[in-house]
């Protein structure tokens, strides 16, 4: 009965109308000759995919982190340094950056979880912080100018240095992660966490050990991003400490407050409409960000759920009255 | 041996000496009330108990157990289970899915990533039976924010009940019910009644004459007297420090 439900809510059919439309863009790029589109959209998936990372702790955790771009650094460092001393394995690179981003963020989040509210804010920005003038001064690497990268990762008989394999590779990684977090949110650990979100204090006089939980969330979440870093820099052939910058991991957040915060393709939305924004404007002019700004606070309290929480809010509304008809039904 | 053994207890806010040696015991299956004045330490006495605030001296011993120093979570795990004052609950959720939370509490390790809750039969029915217990069977599916003030406290309670508990620590449970309600509570505690350890903070003294096996009055974060209710009734000091004389006349 929820799955019936979900097809019939306006959210759904956004979503899926969504990630149709992005399935459909090397499609267009052939036929209209514009093999940029391929690139610019490809971003905006991988964005997209950093952006679900960062929504499970935010969106359904309540933890701000301001310094996840630390880990979509720490996948494109793999990336580049493992290519830079002639490792070219796409499984290699995946490997290092996930256990490098595992112990990485075990480590900060450890270390953040102990505060919470501006505090958390404040060290995860901090920790970003310290990584970003890490990969500054690592002169070998390039050093502040960034790495650049030879050739795509290879991942055998798939062939990254196709655009359209690799947009697809990409559309695929973000599709099957928007299923895991639809499951998981419904599961155990997903409950942990949102009751986390809603009443940290009465989770643990119920016997849940908050932090140990709040933890794993936030290393899953760094791990995703990690992956997004992975594809970012075989996206651009380049490692640079700027993947890191705090602007980044603020970038992140407006992509998930714009979406629409505890909705599940939130964060594809905000991530297209922040990218294209930011696309179209700077075209337009060179002072994109005086148009850009404004627009932002204009659609956030216009729509404070944001894009997807109205069509959320809209289906909620339609479910709650099939609710009151149905009351029981679903107790067994 | 006691089920809860309190030693000494000390809490300073400051200069505030809020709880000042407090000694207590729980028999098993005993419904313990404590009453007293506004400010007289009550809340901050179930707060040390629940762990959520540590004392500055003394023991708390629960089971032979000296718990003192557990952490919130694991006094929760190890049998004791509280209610708040003011009620907390998860309001996004229905009332289900918050005794159920309560009852993954105490069903194993929540790192399951896969199966989704909705379909753990299990906590369900662990859940249906709380709410059933607590007389919100009907009322499960209903969001919490759309539930009335005094279903809330009866949630409270339900979810209390669903993680296994030993010792209820009940915080006025009846705070800001209507006359009717109150009875409905005071018929739901006296069937939770010599099933649990109970310590009952409460305000009502018709719902604490009527329920406590023994009663403490706590006075400037002091017990100035612990007996059962008819010695505790008769007793001048309490009189004069607390209870008005149309509670003595009840």
């Amino acid at each position: 009965m929820a799955e019936r439900a979900l097809l019939r809510s306006p959210q759904a059919w956004a979503a899926v109308a969504l990630l149709g439309l992005l399935g459909l863009v090397p499609l267009y790029a052939q036929v209209f000759e514009q093999p940029f589109y391929i690139t610019l959209f490809a971003r905006i998936l991988i964005f997209a995919i950093a952006a679900l990372g960062l929504h499970l702790i935010l969106g359904y955790g309540a933890m701000v982190s301001f310094g996840h771009a630390l880990y979509i650094g720490i996948g494109a460092y793999a990336v580049g340094i493992l290519s830079y001393h002639g490792v070219t394995s796409g499984w290699a690179h995946l490997f290092a950056g996930l256990v490098v981003g595992a112990v990485a963020a075990t480590i900060v989040g450890w270390v953040c979880l102990r505060t919470s509210g501006m505090a958390f804010i404040m060290i995860t920005l901090a920790f970003a912080q310290m990584f970003y003038f890490l990969a500054v001064s690592l002169k070998l690497y390039g050093g502040d100018d960034g790495l650049t990268i030879a050739a795509r990762s290879d991942f055998g008989w798939v062939n990254l240095a196709n655009n359209t394999v690799f947009y697809y590779v990409i559309f695929t990684v973000l599709v099957l992660l928007l299923l895991a977090v639809r499951r998981v949110v419904e599961s155990r650990f997903g409950m942990v966490l949102r009751g986390c979100k809603s009443n940290e204090r009465r989770m643990q006089a119920l016997g849940f050990s908050t932090v140990r939980y709040k933890l794993v969330a936030y290393v899953i979440s760094a791990l995703v991003c990690v992956i997004a870093g992975i594809l970012l820099a075989n996206l651009t052939k380049f490692a640079s400490p700027s993947f890191m910058q705090w602007q980044a991991s603020g970038d992140l957040i407006v992509m998930i407050v714009l979406g629409g915060m505890g909705t599940l393709i939130g964060p594809v939305a905000g991530a297209a409409a922040l990218l294209l924004l930011e696309e179209v404007l700077s075209g337009w002019t060179q002072h994109w960000m005086v148009i850009l700004g404004p627009l932002i606070v204009v659609i956030v309290i216009t729509s404070n759920r944001g894009i997807f929480g109205v069509l959320a809010a809209l289906g909620a509304a339609r479910s709650t009255k099939r609710a009151a008809g149905h009351a029981g039904v679903r107790a067994r | 041996m006691s089920l809860l053994q309190v030693a000494g207890l000390v809490k300073r806010f400051g200069g505030l000496v809020a709880t000042d040696g407090v000694e207590l015991s729980v028999e098993p299956g005993e419904l313990h009330a404590v009453i007293g004045p506004n400010g007289a330490g009550k809340t901050t006495l179930i707060n040390q108990l629940s762990g959520e605030l540590t004392p500055d001296a003394g023991t708390i011993t629960f089971e032979g157990r000296d718990v003192t120093a557990l952490p919130v979570y694991q006094r929760a795990l190890a049998g004791f289970s509280r209610s708040y004052q003011i009620t907390s609950v998860f309001p996004e959720f229905s009332a289900l899915q918050n005794v159920m939370m309560a009852a993954q509490a105490h069903a194993g390790h929540s790192f399951a990533f896969w199966q989704p809750v909705a379909g753990e039969t299990a906590l369900i029915d662990v859940a249906q039976a709380a709410l059933a217990q607590v007389g919100l069977a009907d009322r499960a599916q209903v969001p919490v924010a759309a539930l009335a003030h005094g279903e809330h406290r009866q949630l409270e309670i339900a979810m209390t009940l669903a993680t296994k508990p030993k010792l209820l620590l009940l915080d006025e449970p009846m705070a800001g019910m209507g006359g009717h309600e109150s009875e409905a509570m005071i018929a739901l505690l006296s069937g939770l009644k010599g099933r649990y350890g109970i310590i009952l903070v409460e305000h009502d003294m018709d719902a604490v004459f009527a329920l406590a096996d023994r009663i403490s009055v706590l006075v400037y974060g002091r017990v100035i007297a612990c007996d059962v209710p008819k010695a505790i009734r008769a007793n001048a000091e309490v009189r004069e420090a607390y209870l008005g004389d149309e509670a003595m006349a009840a």
